[in-house]
């Protein structure tokens, strides 16, 4: 417990990368695959190759792509340039698959009102689509969020993990408490994150909420 | 790194390419089959009784968030050895959870109507689970064992972290001696390794899948 006062300073310093490592990437990537995704529902043909795609880029291994990235990139291997670029794909790998899912979920019906009453393709796609494809892109963007923050340590192999270097501390010094602090603390994150996620999905689709009300009883 | 793969010294002898992509897939498969050996029953017995759902769920999730290195080197320190058990205990705990979870949501979809049928014809529970629960459910059980592999076929890289074989030496070793073609033949060797297993996992998704789920 000692180890834990003394090192306060270390751990918040891991755990502001790790937040930073593993959340920016999700931000690049949604920025990324709602366009991509866009593009993919105008084109349709475009939509599956880019969901088979992004099934292959996600099976590669995380470690093998922070170290493979910096011979493509040019970066140096110890930059976090790769792990950002990394996480940042996978992201964009797993997250496509939702765009487009959520942006075909909209209603015919409605678009067709949409286009009626005089909304430009980009004004329609702003206001109307993407509100509508918010459950399925959220669902998408917990799955990633989440798995990056644990995807995250494993860059500590190559010496940039967050709290993953946490855990190589503990073992080179066989000692138990900051792998358990590391471990703890990560777990924490995702759940944290995991909750403004759910919070952020509720403040932006209000309409969602009527339904669950529970029915109204007629005497 | 071309030049490492192709001096032919590097790919034979007990530390060869060929040795290392052995015992990888030996890690590989080790934990996959005490994964499933564990996870199978587990999901089956929730799927078919519906009892226990809940945990089947947010195991799945929550194990998603699980950092596979902590894992590691937790069981590393608890069990106070370096070697095979500890990544064995750590690359298990990895495939569990995606098994239980679709092996579980697999028999979970199966139409409660077709399950009638099977009592109506007469079918013992045992008969419902193994000639009609099972096969329907096989796409998702498989997806999950697919699933499992990917991460334990990837995470087994850190092995070489605890003094363990596979193609994480490479990396780990090309690390410490900045030998960076070192470090992207293991790399390239992993991502290779899991593509190929993905791949394999396909061909028994379709072979192994009923007759009667392929009509449309």
């Amino acid at each position: 417990m000692t180890w834990i006062g003394d090192n306060l300073g270390l751990i918040w310093e891991q755990l502001r990368e790790h937040l930073y490592l593993a959340i920016l990437p999700v931000i690049l990537g949604l920025l990324i695959s709602v366009p991509l995704g866009y593009v993919a529902t105008r084109f349709s043909w475009l939509a599956n190759p880019l969901i088979a795609f992004g099934g292959v880029l996600y099976s590669l291994p995380s470690i093998a792509l922070f170290i493979v990235l910096p011979a493509i990139l040019g970066t140096k291997v110890l930059s976090t340039v790769n792990i950002v670029v990394a996480l940042t794909i996978y992201t964009v790998s797993l997250l496509i698959r939702n765009v487009i899912d959520g942006l075909r979920s909209v209603p015919a019906e409605v678009r067709q009102s949409a286009v009626a009453v005089g909304y430009g393709s980009l004004h329609r796609l702003v206001a109307i689509d993407l509100p509508i494809a918010v459950p399925v892109i959220f669902a998408g963007l917990r799955v990633v969020t989440v798995a990056n923050i644990s995807m995250v340590s494993v860059g500590a192999v190559i010496g940039i993990g967050g709290l993953g270097e946490l855990f190589t501390l503990g073992f080179q010094k066989d000692f138990l408490t900051p792998v358990v602090v590391g471990v703890a603390l990560s777990l924490l994150l995702a759940l944290v994150a995991d909750l403004i996620l759910v919070g952020l999905q509720r403040v932006l689709t209000p309409w969602a909420r009527v339904i669950h009300t529970p029915p109204v009883e007629v005497a | 790194m071309w030049e490492y793969l192709s001096d032919s010294y590097n790919w034979s002898g007990p530390e060869g390419i060929w040795a290392r992509i052995l015992q990888h897939l030996w890690y590989t498969f080790a934990a996959l089959g005490l994964s499933t050996l564990i996870a199978l029953p587990i999901g089956l017995r929730i799927g078919h009784t519906r009892r226990g759902a809940f945990l089947a769920i947010n195991l799945g999730n929550a194990a998603r968030a699980l950092p596979s290195l902590g894992l590691l080197m937790l069981a590393v320190l608890l069990t106070d050895q370096i070697g095979f058990l500890p990544v064995l205990i750590a690359l298990v705990a990895l495939g569990i959870p995606p098994i239980l979870a679709s092996t579980y949501a697999g028999l979970s979809g199966v139409d409660p109507a077709t399950i009638d049928a099977a009592r109506g014809m007469g079918m013992t529970g045992r008969e419902i689970l193994t000639k009609v629960e099972i096969p329907i459910a096989m796409p998702l059980i498989i997806s999950g064992v697919r699933g499992a592999t990917l991460q334990i076929v990837s995470t087994a890289t850190i092995a070489a972290l605890v003094s363990l074989g596979g193609l994480g030496r490479y990396v780990v070793d090309g690390l410490k001696l900045r030998d960076f073609p070192q470090m992207f033949t293991g790399a390239l060797l992993v991502a290779l390794l899991a593509i190929a297993l993905d791949l394999l996992f396909a061909v028994l998704g379709r072979v192994a899948v009923s007759d009667g789920l392929k009509v449309d």
